[in-house]
């Protein structure tokens, strides 16, 4: 278990290295940091004092490692379009994107599983018929504009929920705001959410499904059912818990796709989080910004595949007894 | 159809009924879904291809516009007029002429990206596969990496590093080639993946063992040997993959980054209709959204039911 661990971290480092230095070339090698400080006049000495005091006259890797340090340090320079410290923009942001996203997740594994489960004991009923109809059409449903749709039928026709922003937050300790505890936050949180899951939850179903149709068809389930067992200690029991692996691998492999989409929504909803930020930061190049989503996406990914790999081996006994007798 | 009288050289009614003789098309024939997804897929090419003769305005030409036409509502409802069947915009532009324009420009990169992640992936796929080793190694850690960066975000740090290295005007002038690359090279991994897995197989059979004894260089090896026995999944990947591009591509010109007003997709037409949905304008959302959706979904079908027809277990 350990030696896994360890060669799964040991996994990460080149990617967090390239990662790095993909973020570290953006921040270095595209626009120019010294013309857009200095301004419109300036002299060739002021110019060559500048370039020396941002250490940008060092060599190429002692410029990477002070990048590293910095970003260790959650230091990556100031916003050009705001001329805030990054890392405070990243921290404002930060909460927003959080509670939208596990929110959004949390609706689909909800929903999803169940909808699996179901479709996948009976394939040949209507009703799982009618669904997977409806997740094909999901499938192809643009996050963006299921988003418009919600926003038209709920706000602008019905006019029921909010269409954009976070609605009135509470602060919580010295940076954390949420929404979830104020009824114009919940509204405001309702649409977007909604938003982000039905894309997950379309394909969390088709997965659950197809993995249930595979798993029924094996020797013990129908040895279970030899032994008399009832049907819904098989279904849930016995079939659910095998097609967890094959799910989490998927699940956690979307969150990066989760990325992605809560960029989207929160730029349909106006959500004030991370992803409209950094499509903002996009439009006006504004590479700091950029550079440290980037980097920060590219820790969070690693992160999340550490986590999903681990989760196996709760899940999957085998895993631990392969391991295990492996190491023996 | 009378049996041709010249078996020598079968004419062009003969190879056609070949064709629908085949295997392929009796399973296209047996599958309503596919026969409609077809269909729509069809029309839709047809109204893209030909869109500057079927249209009934058009959109681009600026002395055609009037301010006059502008927020017609389509055909139905009050205050609408039969020449523009599906309403106007703010421009006074043709919603309906406008969509077919935009599917022409939606299908066009859509086409050309996969096209682009197409041969990308297959070239690297078919050398990780046929080099091994050391080379196969790094070009699948590469793919590895680049596959759980989401397309998007891959798109949008290509647009907003080419915005920032290049002056505005030529970024505007290159902005489909931009967008094509953007979304292309976040797509080769799968082509690279699936061909390095039939590579793996091939080349250990005997007539790549046959043309290697008699000296044939290894590129011809790969591309006129190996290559024509891989294609076949990569058809099934690039139908699935095209559905995704067109989203791909429309969520970006959503997100403000894809092509302009003045050469609106479908993405941008949702977005410019986004703007008015406030004021109650629904159909120059709706419209355009709902002719994505079905693009898509047509696409969807026809790869779904290519990828099922050309697996022989599931027949």
């Amino acid at each position: 278990m350990a030696s896994y661990i360890g060669s799964r971290l040991l996994q990460a480092i080149p990617v967090l290295a390239l990662i790095g230095l993909l973020s570290f070339a953006l921040f270095a090698y595209v626009g120019d940091p010294v013309t857009i400080m200095l301004g419109q006049d300036y002299t060739d000495a002021q110019r060559i004092a500048l370039v020396h005091t941002l250490g940008l006259d060092r060599p190429f890797y002692i410029q990477y490692l002070r990048f590293l340090w910095a970003a260790l340090h959650g230091n990556f320079g100031n916003s050009y379009r705001i001329a805030e410290p990054v890392s405070t923009l990243i921290a404002q942001r930060a909460p927003a994107t959080l509670e939208l996203a596990l929110t959004g997740t949390f609706i689909s594994v909800l929903i999803g599983i169940p909808m699996g489960v179901i479709t996948g004991i009976w394939p040949r009923a209507a009703f799982s018929r009618v669904f997977m109809v409806i997740s094909l059409i999901g499938v192809s449903l643009p996050v963006f504009l299921t988003g418009i749709l919600l926003i038209l039928l709920f706000s602008v026709v019905l006019g029921w929920l909010p269409s954009f922003g976070r609605g009135s937050v509470v602060h919580i300790g010295a940076w954390w705001t949420t929404g979830l505890l104020t009824v114009s936050g919940l509204k405001s949180l309702i649409l977007p959410a909604t938003t982000l899951a039905l894309f997950q939850m379309t394909l969390i179903v088709r997965l659950v499904r197809a993995e249930m149709l595979e798993v029924l068809r094996t020797d013990y389930i129908k040895f279970a059912r030899a032994r008399g067992l009832k049907t819904r200690a098989i279904n849930f029991g016995h079939a659910l818990k095998n097609t967890l692996v094959p799910v989490i691998t998927i699940i956690g492999l979307q969150l990066g796709g989760l990325v992605a989409f809560t960029l989207v929504t929160e730029t349909v909803f106006q959500w004030p989080g991370l992803g409209l930020l950094f499509v903002q930061s996009v439009a006006v190049a504004d590479i700091p910004v950029m550079s440290a989503y980037l980097m920060m996406v590219g820790v969070v990914f690693v992160t999340i595949n550490l986590i999903v790999d681990l989760l196996y081996f709760a899940v999957d006994p085998r895993l631990r007894v392969r391991r295990s007798g492996g190491g023996r | 159809m009378s049996v041709t009288a010249t078996p020598a050289r079968p004419g062009l009614g003969a190879r056609l009924r070949a064709a629908y003789d085949s295997d392929l098309c009796y399973h296209f024939r047996h599958s309503p879904v596919a026969v409609l997804a077809g269909a729509i897929v069809a029309l839709m090419l047809f109204g893209a291809i030909f869109a500057p003769w079927v249209a009934p305005h058009d959109p681009f030409d600026l002395a055609s516009l009037n301010l006059m036409d502008s927020f017609h509502p389509p055909v139905p409802l009050a205050g609408s007029v039969w020449t523009f069947p599906l309403g106007t915009d703010d421009q006074g532009r043709d919603v309906f002429s406008a969509i077919l324009f935009g599917m022409r420009i939606s299908l066009e990169v859509g086409v050309a990206a996969v096209l682009f992640a197409m041969v990308v992936g297959v070239l690297i796929g078919l050398l990780a596969g046929y080099a091994g080793g050391v080379v196969d190694a790094a070009l699948m850690r590469i793919a590895d990496v680049q596959l759980t960066f989401p397309a998007i975000l891959v798109s949008l740090l290509v647009d907003g590093v080419v915005g920032a290295v290049l002056p505005t005007d030529l970024h505007r002038s290159l902005q489909i080639g931009i967008l094509i690359f953007a979304i292309g090279i976040s797509n080769w991994p799968q082509f690279a993946r699936t061909v390095r897995g039939s590579t793996l197989v091939e080349r250990n059979k005997e007539y790549v063992m046959a043309a290697r004894v008699i000296g044939v260089a290894r590129w011809r090896v790969m591309l006129s040997h190996i290559l024509p026995n891989v294609l076949g999944p990569v058809l099934i990947i690039a139908t699935l993959n095209l559905g995704f591009a067109i989203i791909s591509e429309a969520t970006l010109s959503f997100l403000g980054v894809g092509l302009p007003p003045t050469e609106p997709s479908l993405g941008t037409l949702i977005n410019t209709g986004n703007n008015f949905l406030f004021s109650g304008d629904w159909w120059m959302t709706v419209f355009p959204g709902a002719t994505l959706v079905l693009m898509v979904l047509a696409i969807n079908l026809l790869g779904d039911w290519l990828r099922d027809a050309l697996n022989p277990r599931l027949r």
